[in-house]
């Protein structure tokens, strides 16, 4: 099973395994990692379930669509590498995926 | 004003919400002939199917293979319309207050009042409201030089302005306050708007013009004094750190939810979350119900399909509540011609 590491904002890290097919976001629920809220439930229409890619990470997990960029309007402190963890689907492609929480969502 | 606040007005059952679960409870109140008032924050029906997903495909109602949020809002009005409900929208629940007789009087922040029998929550994740940028420090500007929404005009007028955002109250509010305000200059994230493309080639004529700014990036922090803002500190798209005068910010970041008064009413909270057992959806307090994704017990999955469960269940409760002595005798909508008249069927 891919493997996904959060660094949560006081830098915590949180490894988990992960099935393909899942989201970042429902894994990160899933193992009560803190600072992921995920209000919509993954519709992609709400935008606290925002997290920054790593660097290293940011071309394998490709950038945000045109639905998810609206929806990064309304997150706090977007950077390059932001994106909704509910987008990111996992895949074997993404074993050892490490993603940031911000500081906070909304 | 005060005609307004003095007349109650008088139901059998006060509704906090008016989205799906909300509307159903309608439904099953009325086969039971209580007359229902909701109450709902938003300027129309359907909760989170409206506000959030309202072109967003549904897949787990029961015999709609797929359905969108507002596909099933519109139905749901569609079946509730013989039981008359009344909507009191872009309307919070201010207060709740026990009437010695049982009854309740529900307050808006309105400060209108409704006596109900009954107060059934149906207020799903809290009631809609404008998410706070993220600015340190913005607490001490608001309401004062930081605004969430226009209520008057007036308090614009002659001021330098800051809009932030990209969708369409960001641009509409730009192109509508223009014409008072000393200067108007519209901060977004990114050179690509949510708002209708007509609103967005307007102000980009009138940025050509000259007669407003528009300014690519993020605000950062908030400059003055004692509540009133002087300049905003703004990372440019470039990534560079410049100051933008203003001295009104209307900043529009979208909705988020929250619990709201309703946290203040006493009942029995598990994590912003009421409390209610699984045979009558009753809170702990007497004759205050909670159905939908607001309720907690053991077990529970926050679907619509459980909420409109709830509903049923609650309903029959709040009969037995409100009529104690009456007989209620269990009946079905196909076969009941007493039900189908009720549905002018």
């Amino acid at each position: 099973m891919p493997k996904i590491t959060y660094v949560a904002h006081d830098g915590t890290k949180f490894e988990v395994d992960a099935e393909n097919g899942s989201t970042v976001m429902e894994n990160a629920i899933k193992n009560a990692v803190p600072g992921i809220e995920a209000e919509c439930g993954g519709a992609c229409a709400c935008a606290t379930c925002h997290v920054y890619v790593d660097e290293a990470w940011a071309e394998k997990a490709g950038g945000p669509e045109a639905m998810e960029e609206d929806m990064l309007d309304f997150a706090y402190d977007v950077q390059p590498t932001s994106r909704l963890s509910c987008q990111i689907k996992v895949s074997d492609e993404l074993d050892g995926l490490v993603v940031k929480v911000p500081e906070r969502q909304a | 004003m005060s005609e307004k606040s003095n007349s109650i007005a008088e139901t059998d059952v006060v509704i906090v919400g008016a989205g799906p679960v909300g509307l159903f409870a309608v439904f099953e109140l009325g086969l039971l002939d209580l007359k229902c008032h909701l109450i709902d924050i938003l300027d129309r029906p359907g909760g989170q199917c409206a506000e959030l997903y309202p072109e967003k495909p549904i897949y787990d109602i029961p015999a709609w293979p797929e359905i969108s949020g507002q596909g099933l809002t519109d139905r749901l009005m569609e079946q509730i319309a013989p039981f008359d409900p009344v909507f009191h929208f872009n309307r919070m629940v201010a207060g709740v207050e026990k009437q010695a007789d049982g009854s309740f009087i529900v307050t808006t922040d309105e400060d209108e009042k409704i006596k109900a029998k009954v107060v059934v929550i149906a207020a799903g994740g809290g009631s809609f409201q404008p998410k706070r940028p993220p600015v340190p420090g913005i607490e001490e500007y608001e309401d004062t030089s930081v605004f969430y929404s226009v209520r008057r005009t007036e308090e614009f007028k002659d001021h330098d302005l800051l809009i932030i955002g990209g969708g369409d109250s960001a641009l509409d509010w730009t192109l509508n306050l223009l014409p008072i305000a000393k200067s108007v200059t519209l901060l977004h994230r990114r050179d690509a708007f949510r708002a209708a493309p007509d609103s967005v080639n307007k102000m980009k004529v009138l940025v050509e013009k000259g007669h407003m700014s528009l300014q690519l990036g993020q605000v950062t922090g908030l400059n003055g004094s004692n509540g009133q803002v002087e300049s905003a500190s703004v990372k440019t798209s470039e990534g560079d750190m410049i100051d933008v005068n203003c001295t009104r910010v209307l900043p529009f970041f979208g909705l988020t939810m929250k619990l709201g008064p309703i946290a203040d009413w006493g009942l029995n909270l598990n994590e912003n979350l009421i409390s209610v057992d699984t045979e009558k959806f009753a809170t702990s307090e007497h004759g205050i119900y909670a159905i939908g994704d607001i309720n907690t017990y053991p077990g529970k999955l926050k679907l619509i399909l459980s909420g409109f469960h709830e509903a049923a269940l609650m309903a029959h409760a709040a009969k037995k509540h409100i009529d104690p002595d009456e007989r209620i005798v269990f009946q079905y909508t196909t076969s009941s011609t007493k039900l189908q008249k009720k549905l002018g069927v």
